[in-house]
């Protein structure tokens, strides 16, 4: 079982040596593995603080929590899910498959992918911490507002602060990692135009990470020294402009959220053509799509901050801007259905996911183009609408993409086939969840129940109900998925090499469970 | 081997400079977004610096409206409000107006008030002569205080402006708050003389 045995101190304690075996691997395979088992944890644990606003907001009025606690449970919930849940997911994901699809043996840094994998623990357990922390932990809401977050922030926010430091350390590291093996590990005849589409996004995904995490740290930097150190980036008081904070986190923040999306995308033109039985129809429209989005994603940052009084030329080209992302977007969409045009095709977990995905993003992206639109979002700004929109493009196009690949990749990785009446039975109850919870929220969005507001009036009553009781489901499916996912590690039905029937690439001519060590002499790729 | 290892450790540090490039962008663009706020003019900051009283272009006929607020930021003990909450202004006419505070404190407070303009682009059209947030102000215990404000509004202002309002928030200096002030606030004993000025009105 243990194949680099020089790494491990031997006679020792079996339990010293598996702990070893766990903090000291530079193998891709295992700190892939490391990468998802944390980001399901702090999936679950993200998820529980879900669960227990949308119990708060199940009726009008306070039930369980105080204002100020469910301040802190919606600020934690945001935070770690973008930065615990879907970033550690997907980078597990580009550690796993990446040296696999392009023939590499492994990353080109591997001490380094130990060390970017080992910080995030630390960086979470301290943004976790504050909960427990007198003052309690932040509360003012995962975009970080100054002067909320700088005037006004608990002291734990210096943890927070902190932590934020750490994962993008921790982000651009493995950013850097998957650019250099992508660039210099290629087997022999693998041209960048052959990659895979997963390897694509991610590299583009990658250069993303390395643009804006660094914003995003000096962002925080700047909050720090505003709060302990004297300066005044973000105070009115001190002759700077707390406006200037939005204008830093967003330039971070837009970027941010197709960083979140992107390896999505990719996953879905991995999975689509696999179960169509054909090639990905517009290979190199789907890489150009990809590098337009990345790069329309540095000017559309002020669609966020259309309600600060902005001036008219500024809104009119930020909406103008934004509006532009929905062309290549639709071209990414339209090449995924023109692939299933006329296939072979089969529906499968992780179809359904691939499905599932395109489907609701689709749906968060027309949400998405009528919030860019200047005079409407002045009424949708802050509403429950822009939640709605939010968690139709997150959800679908983080979790469900991220879900499906591993129903897609793991026989791969335990070689055993899951389930798949309980795979088919998580996504009908995780689809049928997510559009109860969060299609009802447009509607009480759109009459003006505001976001981020423990209590609401007795109108939005039914509708949050509704919102409550998927979210319930929504949050059980979860569990289904790690009971299926436990259930295929410990065994079933063996998997073949090829494992689906129109699966290509390089990760399905080596056996299955993928060996320790993969392509020590590399493939030739015609 | 050796060259494709060369490589390697070539992209990562040039990765890594772009990372850090990137880290300090982020600081650039604190003087980018003041430099280019103060070239459009968009975000509502007044000039910090008093403007030439000397009239070179005639008084017209239009009018607007111009309000005054005021508010305290937290923290600071004064009682703070417009003596008048709006004016009908001719553009190009001098005109002043004032604000009245009160040091609830029992001991002196020194406060600096920090202008700001909406809409945001009338800021650059609104000319203050005099004005009491180009200093800081210190109030003894339950001293109270009418502060002026002489400006005229620019008569090349946009025609679809007709309403703006010109509101102060007024911060308590602390010595960690000082440190990043833009406004000339060296000039401790212009401060005082405007105050004694100010307070005998």
């Amino acid at each position: 079982m243990i194949a680099h045995a020089e790494n491990i101190p031997r006679g020792r304690h079996p339990l010293v040596q598996f702990i070893a075996r766990w903090v000291l691997t530079t193998n891709h395979k295992e700190i892939g593995t490391l990468y998802l088992c944390l980001s399901f944890t702090l999936f679950m644990i993200a998820g529980a603080m879900a669960m227990l606003f949308r119990l708060e907001l199940a009726q009008p009025g306070l039930q369980f929590v105080t204002a100020n606690f469910y301040n802190q449970t919606v600020t934690l919930h945001g935070l770690i899910m973008v930065f615990g849940a879907v970033m550690p997911a997907f980078v597990g994901l580009a550690n796993w498959m990446i040296p696999m699809m392009i023939g590499a043996p492994d990353m080109a840094l591997p001490r380094l992918n130990n060390f970017s994998f080992w910080i995030l623990p630390f960086a979470f357990f301290m943004l976790l911490s504050t909960l427990f922390m007198e003052g309690g932990a932040p509360n003012f809401g995962w975009t970080l507002y100054a002067p909320l977050s700088t005037t006004y922030g608990p002291p734990s926010t210096d943890f927070l602060i902190f932590g934020i430091h750490l994962m993008g350390i921790s982000s651009v590291l493995g950013a850097i990692n998957i650019i250099v093996t992508i660039f210099n590990l290629r087997a022999p005849g693998m041209t960048l135009m052959k990659m895979p589409l997963f390897v694509w996004t991610w590299l583009i995904t990658a250069f993303l990470l390395i643009m804006v995490m660094p914003v995003l740290a000096g962002a925080v930097t700047m909050m720090l020294t505003d709060r302990h150190f004297g300066t005044s980036f973000f105070s009115a008081a001190g002759g700077g402009d707390p406006l200037l904070f939005q204008h830093v986190f967003w330039f971070f923040g837009h970027p941010e959220v197709y960083i979140l999306i992107l390896p999505g995308f990719g996953i879905a033109s991995q999975i689509i053509p696999t179960f169509s039985r054909k090639k990905l129809f517009g290979y190199r429209s789907m890489v150009y799509a990809t590098v337009s989005i990345a790069i329309l994603s540095f000017i559309v940052w002020g669609h966020h901050m259309f309600a600060t009084g902005m001036p008219l030329v500024a809104e009119l080209f930020f909406m103008y801007a934004t509006m532009l992302i929905a062309i290549p977007t639709g071209v990414k969409v339209f090449n995924w259905v023109a692939t299933m045009w006329r296939g072979s095709l089969t529906f499968e977990t992780p179809m359904l996911f691939a499905l599932g995905f395109v489907v609701m993003f689709t749906i968060g992206g027309l949400s998405g183009l009528m919030l860019a639109i200047v005079p409407a979002d002045f009424q949708y700004h802050d509403t429950f609408f822009v939640v709605a929109h939010l968690h139709y493009v997150l959800y679908p196009g983080a979790i469900f993409a991220t879900m499906g690949a591993v129903y897609y990749w793991l026989p791969k990785w335990t070689g055993n086939m899951y389930n798949e009446r309980l795979g088919k039975i998580h996504f009908w109850i995780a689809v049928v969840g997510l559009n109860v919870t969060f299609f009802p929220m447009h509607f009480v969005g759109l009459a003006g129940m505001p976001r981020r507001i423990v209590d609401y009036s007795l109108p939005f009553s039914d509708l949050n109900l509704v919102s409550s009781i998927g979210a319930g489901f929504l949050g059980l499916s979860q569990l289904l998925f790690l009971y299926i996912v436990v259930q295929t590690i410990r065994g079933g039905e063996k998997a073949t090499d090829q494992v689906w029937e129109g699966a290509e690439g390089l990760e399905w001519t080596i056996p299955s469970p993928a060996p320790h060590h993969t392509f020590e002499t590399p493939p030739h790729v015609e | 081997m050796t060259d494709s290892r060369d490589r390697q450790r070539k992209h990562t540090a040039l990765l890594l400079l772009v990372a850090v490039g990137m880290f300090g962008f982020a600081f650039a663009l604190v003087p980018l977004y003041n430099v280019f706020c103060e070239l459009t003019g968009i975000n509502g900051k007044t000039s910090g610096q008093a403007a030439v009283s000397v009239q070179t272009s005639p008084i017209l006929e239009r009018e607007v409206t111009i309000q005054f607020l005021a508010h305290v930021g937290r923290g600071m003990p004064w009682e703070f409000r417009p003596m008048e909450s709006r004016l009908r202004v001719r553009l190009g006419e001098v005109n002043e107006t004032r604000f009245y505070v009160r040091n609830h404190a029992n001991q002196a407070v020194t406060g600096q008030a920090v202008p700001s303009v909406a809409p945001g682009l009338a800021a650059r059209y609104l000319h203050k002569i005099e004005c009491f947030c180009f200093t800081q102000q210190t109030l003894e215990a339950g001293e109270e205080m009418e502060m002026l404000v002489k400006f005229y509004m620019g008569v090349d202002l946009p025609a679809d402006i007709n309403t703006l309002s010109l509101s102060y928030a007024l911060f308590p200096v602390t010595v960690a708050q000082t440190t990043g002030l833009e406004i000339d606030r060296d000039s401790s004993d212009i401060t005082s003389a405007a105050h004694e000025e100010h307070s005998g009105s």
